[in-house]
């Protein structure tokens, strides 16, 4: 059986698990939505008081927000076994186990759990995103459609890999690894908005050091069809989510570098 | 029974559960640098916004920064959850112990709750006000910083705001307790409660921000308690007698909250039923 398969497989028992306690599912997936809903709130009503950010109304703001939303819903949703990693596999000496099968450890942990929930906040960003698609009268020309799905798996791409990192610091410690949601859920916080909103050197570090603007600010301008007021050039906006793939690459390549100094905590 | 014999159980399991969360230096830590970060992005988006024009803005944008500083260092008391101990004594069916101890469960559990929720919050609170009302100042970031309150008053209010946010905290966490006990299970009141805290706390979004028509709605519900009274009368928002009278509301709200609380606690536990053996 090849890799893609087998992930089908892992998929399809987490999901018939997870469907074995429906009410639960239904709340936490409902619960999931209105959190996320409610936050948006907080954004409209800071809207009808300012009427405008850096030059972005409402509509244009909710393209971002929603493309960020939806992109951090799937990533959160797919790479739940890299989430636990420190606390499930790594103190019980569980990532023994997953040693001694004849697979790459990676693909186990990908397919540990795929989080239905999240179809709560994947929901919130899509509805977010077609409401500022309303407003703005946002066009999905076949180049902006290409460009939106690029950005998502770019996307889903450099999440994974700042879920993989955080597995990769279980290694030497288990301790305190919530400090990565900065990164994680923080990350997607900042990128809600479109980047030109903040301080310099918090964007800088947004495009070059963890490029989270590569993978939501520049495409959405690209679909847009805006051009960056920051200055990037036009031909790399609809590129930029590359920046996500490499991120996932070497993300997984230091995650190699951890598998191969593991030593168990026995048990 | 003297007064003092009578309340020794409440305070020593509140002393316990105090002293073993605050043992949790590595979360409070952790926690620590999650707020810093996300009070840093909500700051620089005030920014923004007052950057184009703060005509229409309730308050200051000190002021803004002072109230988002006050909420990440105060985060904790937020009543996400059920009190983790419950849901699990519910899960493994232990809570049939807590109807043999001579005590009352209302006042033992609020007593745990506070226990939790005060040592979740010291550490990161202590951090939080190092960093923001000291650090940034150093380093000549005062204008992002948190500043003491205005005056000796404000100070003051703020102190007895802040014991009823402490109260109105345990309150809360006492009535998802009890819908927990109610329902046999933690899956459904946990998720749906943070939504509904986050927002009509304040924590999302000062509550002054909210249209004008909201406005009066918002400062009455309970909830505003939590977070928008506390943190208003800091800054001098709410101040004289519409600061007292917000006070006055805050502890309204939990002496109904633990009435209520109390009679369908106890309603719940006597329908109790535990299964197995």
């Amino acid at each position: 059986m090849n890799g893609l398969s087998l992930y089908g497989r892992y998929i399809a028992a987490s999901i018939r698990g997870q469907m074995a306690y429906p009410a639960g599912l239904a709340i936490q997936t409902v619960a999931s939505f209105m959190i996320t809903v409610v936050e948006f709130i907080g954004v409209w009503a800071l809207f009808h008081r300012f009427g405008q950010i850096a030059g972005w109304r409402l509509g244009e703001v909710a393209l971002f927000y929603g493309l960020a939303s939806v992109i951090f819903a799937i990533a959160d949703a797919v790479t739940r076994g890299f989430d636990v990693f420190g606390s499930v596999f790594v103190k019980t000496g569980g990532f023994d186990r997953l040693l001694l099968r004849p697979r790459s450890p990676a693909l186990q942990l990908a397919g540990y759990e795929l989080r239905l929930t999240r179809i709560g906040r994947f929901s919130q960003g899509a509805i977010v995103f077609a409401i500022g698609a309303a407003m703005t009268h946002f066009v999905f020309t076949p180049f902006a459609a290409g460009v939106l799905l690029f950005a998502i798996a770019g996307g889903v791409a450099l999440f994974a890999g700042l879920f993989i990192l955080q597995a990769t610091l279980a290694f030497w410690t288990v301790e305190s690894l919530e400090a990565v949601n900065i990164l994680t859920y923080g990350g997607e916080a900042a990128a809600e908005y479109p980047l030109n909103v903040y301080a310099r050197w918090f964007r800088d570090f947004l495009i070059w050091g963890v490029p989270i603007g590569c993978v939501t600010y520049l495409p959405m301008l690209a679909a847009m069809g805006r051009a960056d007021p920051l200055g990037a050039p036009s031909w790399l906006t609809p590129l930029a989510p590359l920046a996500g793939f490499a991120f996932l690459g070497a993300s997984l390549f230091i995650w190699g570098f951890g598998v191969r100094r593991y030593a168990s905590a026995g048990g | 029974m003297t007064l003092d014999a009578a309340l020794r159980p409440y305070l020593s399991v509140f002393s316990g559960r105090f002293q073993l969360m605050l043992q949790y230096r590595a979360a409070a830590v952790a926690g620590f640098i999650t707020q810093c970060w996300f009070g840093v992005i909500r700051i620089l988006i005030f920014a923004a916004f007052y950057a184009g024009g703060a005509a229409h803005a309730p308050m200051s944008l000190a002021n803004a920064v002072t109230y988002t500083w006050l909420g990440q260092a105060f985060l904790a008391f937020l009543p996400w959850n059920p009190d983790p101990d419950v849901a699990d004594m519910v899960r493994s069916g232990a809570v049939a112990y807590e109807r043999l101890r001579p005590v009352d469960t209302y006042a033992w559990w609020y007593a745990r709750a506070l226990g939790w929720s005060l040592a979740r919050v010291a550490p990161r609170a202590v951090l939080m006000v190092a960093f923001a009302s000291v650090l940034l100042p150093l380093i000549g970031l005062g204008k992002w910083g948190l500043p003491p309150p205005p005056s000796l008053d404000a100070g003051g209010l703020f102190a007895l705001s802040a014991v009823g946010m402490v109260l109105l905290s345990a309150a809360i966490t006492l009535m998802l307790n009890t819908v927990v006990v109610a329902t046999m299970t933690d899956k459904g009141a946990g998720p749906l409660a943070a939504a509904l805290v986050n927002t009509l706390s304040g924590m999302v979004l000062p509550l002054a921000f909210f249209p004008d028509w909201l406005r009066p709605w918002l400062r009455a519900q309970p909830i505003a308690g939590l977070v928008d009274i506390p943190f208003s009368i800091y800054f001098g928002g709410l101040a004289g007698w519409s600061a007292a009278g917000a006070i006055a509301l805050q502890f309204g709200w939990v002496v109904i909250l633990a009435l209520v609380g109390r009679v369908w606690l106890g309603r719940s536990m006597r329908r109790l039923q535990v299964q197995g053996g």
